[in-house]
């Protein structure tokens, strides 16, 4: 065995951990083969990867955010395959060669086998070079316009650059969403309909407990809590359904809260909301007026909602009607 | 070549004689408190409390609908659990003391009773530990194949959605509760005074205590199955916490009572380590096992209060009416969220590192080499205690809190994977030019390596925030924490177990069906949780009840594997009590030929521990090292000539036999 040649061979480079990112050290031929069979099998599994699955990631390309989640995906697999690779086939090897046996060489202890300060300096410094990469690849996929899809808050920072962008509102309730449209009157349906080639701003909040927008193949999350206005951005550029899914436990119907949204062309879409707006018009004249939070009818159990500039403990029930002095 | 430490004050050798006398005991052994009457003291508790909270709030309307009286339920589990507490005996001192009267002498016992009592022996404690952990841990894996069962079809139902989400919250609930545990209770509990050089722990009623309480913790939380369930999972979000029905008091109480044992456990380890250690374990002698003990009982006492606090809110919320988590009343349920997670992430590594230090504990022994960059290993673990306080927020990432500041929770997250990346560095350090034997511990160690980096490397693409958009709240998040709790602890866990059993209890455990054990439990764990990273990644969140219909054979591979992984702790539990009880075989001294100072006591290890404190020499990983010294002087050899001990007895360790000389060493590969 290759193990009894080498026994007097320890020395300086014995302890070669790493078979990931780590060039080998001088005499230790163990580490050069590692690394041989590590960069072979990277070389071949990573481009094999990024041509063959990386298209198919889902959630696919519908929207500006999902596809830039998949190539963040894509991106960070293609890191983490030569890391998985590096430990797996150096315990792989490990296994194969280091088993003991009948008369085999006993491994040699000391201060060298315990501690080896260039192996561990530069496992150090490669792991932290790597991790402050990932960091900050991904703030810089973060702070594109658009934010990643992901809820921002009332106040977001990460905006679309185009200045057309169409609010809607998703409001989470147990257990359905609906959704309002604030630039056709306000009127509220659990039709989700959204214009492809439009950024978008949906606008997500809560009536009861903590749910969560997730609009799957647009590449959209975004948690709706009770009077809080979650913005999160998108721009659809595939025509097509998706699916809604409440992604936030929220009581024993959550597995149930889900619908399907569909992008259409812009035409269709004004068609849709025009018509929509106007065989609702009777609801919507019941609703309360549009606002980014409503907080429940504290006056009595009739399930109604109040916008947040109107004091809901008032003594008089003022169902949609705005009420002196609330501004 | 001991040191004569005969005369040293403070290490009296007893001999066979147990520094305590027995008191004298009056009346009968069953009327000393134990078990039996903690249980009754549990139901008159509750009765009272129950009673009691009707009484003072019996007249006021019940805002869920339920015609339960949440204060009553409140009142009751806590009364029930003082009654518990009362009943095993553990206010006897304190009680004692505050009136001025002298507490009973503590009886230092040996028959099998004094597992079911208030003891101060830290191994019988630990022992009280592993049957409490692998209790609530077959508990919850029975639950988590009943949600198994209900999803084996998108849409047709074994349970209704009410009872579905009330196994879930259970499921996750106790398996929380029993990972906080899982090691550093029975392994933690039981070996760190050994490993240390130690007779005892700091404060050993403490640590008892902690014990009983966390049992409380078990009987309060499936408490919430009489009362309905709770419908928020393990998390407990607020809003929906506030609505739910009276099963959410006894997640809040349950929670709450299991908090207060983790950092009785904290502190009571922390002390020992900090001052019980032998002369001469210098803190770079100290076992890295009891770094990572130390490691964690600084997150559990950190941490955890954070948890008590917002359980305390939940609770006034619930029955006094207060509004912490109520929006339109002036709360916030962002409270409760940055409350839960500033414990439940650090939470997350009170599970993880021991895992770590059990894993690195058990290498050298199994590679015959020494720990490779000890120093690195300590410095890491407690890197990531440190760390872990700063990453809270990247469970909130979609959330909208503080959205701004989503980059640098991410810098934190990543930041966290260098300290954790030294487990890699040194296990696969130690493995090179090793000589490694593979018995069953020595399988779990690769086990627990090959699963915690599946689920290390996914942790890093739910730190990256873009990604996080798709996978967060995903069957996707799901399959990675089960990977690392699961598949890094429990891993650790069982080989652990099979380690250190044969110390503990002084039988072999079968080694033909450790392996089937091991080899079932990593295949079909794989086999079990890796589909559900696509599951998630294909858009099914987690905790539901329904799915979409193209999810199903994925699903089903899970679930059938499921099921099998439940089968394979069924050889763990043949195993058990076929080599403890019914066919057991004495385990040598030193079955696993390791220098570790726990190891070089007799076995069964005496009450007292050590015949003299030992005096510490080096760390216990100098293997491969012909001229090393023993890693401690045991000082048996004053005995000898004194006659107490005969000279077998006082063979020093660091003389060990090559193990391949040894008869019963066996080179077989990890194949069945």
């Amino acid at each position: 065995m290759s193990v009894a040649a080498e026994g007097g061979a320890v020395s300086e480079g014995s302890g070669a951990p790493q078979g990931t990112d780590e060039p080998p050290r001088k005499e230790a031929s163990h580490g050069w083969r590692l690394f041989a069979i590590w960069l072979v099998l990277s070389a071949i599994v990573d481009p094999l990867y990024y041509i063959f699955a990386g298209p198919h990631i889902p959630p696919g390309r519908m929207s500006s955010t999902a596809g830039g989640a998949v190539f963040d995906f894509n991106i960070l697999i293609v890191l983490a395959i030569p890391v998985m690779i590096g430990v797996w086939v150096y315990m792989a090897y490990a296994i194969i060669q280091w088993r003991a046996s009948k008369g085999g060489p006993e491994p040699e202890g000391g201060p060298l086998a315990a501690n080896n300060f260039k192996i561990q300096t530069s496992w150090i410094t490669i792991t932290t070079v790597l991790v402050l990469f990932l960091a900050g690849f991904g703030t810089y996929e973060l702070v594109q316009p658009e934010g990643a899809g992901g809820g921002q808050g009332p106040n977001p920072i990460w905006t679309p650059t185009s200045n057309t962008v169409l609010p809607i509102q998703v409001i989470g309730q147990q257990w359905k969403f609906t959704y309002r449209y604030p630039t056709f009157g306000g009127f509220e349906t659990t039709q989700l309909v959204v214009p492809q080639g439009v950024s978008i701003a949906f606008h997500v909040t809560s009536l009861d407990v903590i749910h969560d927008f997730w609009a799957y193949q647009l590449g959209v999350k975004a948690d709706a809590n009770p009077n809080q206005d979650n913005v999160a951005f998108t721009t659809p550029y595939q025509l097509g359904s998706f699916v809604v899914r409440c992604d936030e436990l929220c009581g024993i119907w959550h597995g149930a809260m889900y619908n399907n949204g569909a992008v259409v062309t812009k035409d269709q879409f004004e068609v849709w909301a025009q018509t929509t707006e106007k065989a609702l018009a009777a609801n919507t004249k019941l609703l309360p007026p549009f606002a980014y939070t409503y907080t429940p009818d504290a006056n009595g159990a009739d399930g109604g909602y109040y916008p947040d500039n109107v004091d809901p403990y008032s003594k008089v029930e003022t169902y949609g009607a705005t009420q002196p002095g609330s501004g | 070549m001991a040191i004569d430490i005969t005369e040293t004050p403070g290490t009296d050798f007893p001999g066979e004689t147990p520094i305590h006398q027995p008191a004298m005991r009056r009346g009968s052994e069953w009327l000393r408190p134990h078990m039996g009457w903690a249980v009754v003291g549990a139901v008159v508790g509750y009765l009272l409390g129950h009673w009691f909270g009707n009484i003072i709030y019996g007249q006021n309307t019940v805002p869920q609908n339920t015609g339960q009286n949440n204060v009553a339920i409140v009142l009751g589990l806590a009364f029930g659990v003082a009654g518990w507490l009362a009943g095993i005996g553990a206010l006897t001192y304190p009680l004692a003391k505050l009136v001025g009267r002298e507490p009973p002498p503590p009886v230092p016992e040996t028959g099998w009773m004094r597992y079911f009592r208030y003891t101060e022996d830290h191994k019988v404690v630990g022992m009280q530990y592993l049957i409490g952990v692998l209790t609530f841990l077959f508990t919850g894996g029975l639950l988590a194949m009943a949600i198994r069962t209900q999803l084996l079809s998108p849409t047709t139902h074994v349970f209704g959605p009410d009872t579905y989400i009330a196994i879930v919250g259970e499921h996750g609930t106790i398996m929380m509760m029993m990972a906080t545990s899982a090691v550093v209770g029975p392994l933690g509990n039981w070996l760190t005074p050994l490993m240390i050089g130690s007779r005892r722990m700091a404060f050993p009623r403490l640590e008892s205590f902690s014990f009983w309480i966390f049992s409380a913790g078990y009987l309060v939380i499936l408490s919430a199955l009489a009362f309905g369930g709770f419908p928020t999972g393990w998390t407990g979000y607020a809003p929906l916490q506030t609505q739910a029905s009276g099963g959410m008091d006894s997640y809040l109480v349950g929670f709450a009572v299991i908090g207060i044992g983790m950092i009785a456990a904290g502190f009571n380890l922390a002390c020992t380590i900090i001052n019980y250690r032998a002369p001469g374990m210098t803190w770079s002698r100290v076992p890295i096992f009891v770094w990572a003990v130390l490691a964690t009982c600084a997150l559990l006492t950190l941490a955890t209060p954070s948890l008590l606090a917002a359980g305390y809110f939940g609770i006034l919320d619930r029955t006094a009416q207060t509004a912490f988590f109520v929006t339109e009343h002036g709360g916030s349920s962002f409270l409760w969220q940055n409350l839960f997670w500033f414990f439940g992430h650090p939470e997350v590594y009170i599970m993880a590192l021991p895992g770590f230090g059990l894993v690195m504990e058990m290498l050298p022994v199994f590679t015959r080499k020494p720990l490779f960059a000890y120093r690195v290993a300590a410095a890491g673990m407690i890197g990531v205690a440190l760390l872990s306080f700063f990453v809270w927020q990247h469970h909130l990432f979609q959330s909208g809190i503080n959205p701004d500041m989503r980059p640098l929770f991410m810098l934190t997250t990543e930041l966290i994977s260098i300290p954790t990346g030294f487990l890699f560095l040194v296990t696969l350090g130690t493995l090179w030019k090793a000589k490694i034997r593979f018995d069953a511990p020595m399988l779990f160690i690769l086990g627990m390596m090959f699963n915690f980096l599946i689920g290390g490397i996914t942790g890093v693409f739910l730190s990256d925030v873009p990604v996080d958009v798709t996978v967060h709240g995903s069957f996707f998040v799901m399959a990675h924490f089960h990977y690392t709790i699961m598949g890094g602890l429990i891993f650790a866990l069982f080989g652990g177990l099979y380690f250190y059993l044969p110390k503990m209890t002084g039988k072999t455990m079968n080694r033909k069906l450790s392996i089937w054990h091991f080899w079932t439990f990593f295949i079909f764990f794989n086999l079990t949780f890796f589909p559900l990273f696509l599951v998630g990644l294909l858009g099914q969140p987690r905790r539901v009840f329904e799915y979409a219909p193209n999810l199903q054979t994925l699903n089903d591979i899970s679930s059938v594997s499921a099921f099998l992984l439940g089968a394979s702790f069924l050889i763990f539990i043949v195993n058990f009590v076929w080599s403890q009880w019914i066919n057991p075989t004495k385990s040598p001294d030193n079955p696993w030929n390791s220098l570790g100072l726990e190891w070089q006591t007799p076995t069964p290890v005496p009450w007292y521990n050590f015949e003299r404190i030992p005096v510490v020499n080096s760390d216990p990983y100098h293997y491969g090292e012909p001229g090393a010294l023993p890693v401690a002087d045991l000082g048996r050899e004053p005995l000898v000539t004194a006659g107490v001990v005969s000279k077998e007895e006082a063979v020093q360790p660091g003389e060990l036999e090559s193990p391949d000389d040894t008869d019963d060493f066996d080179p077989r590969p990890p194949i069945l």
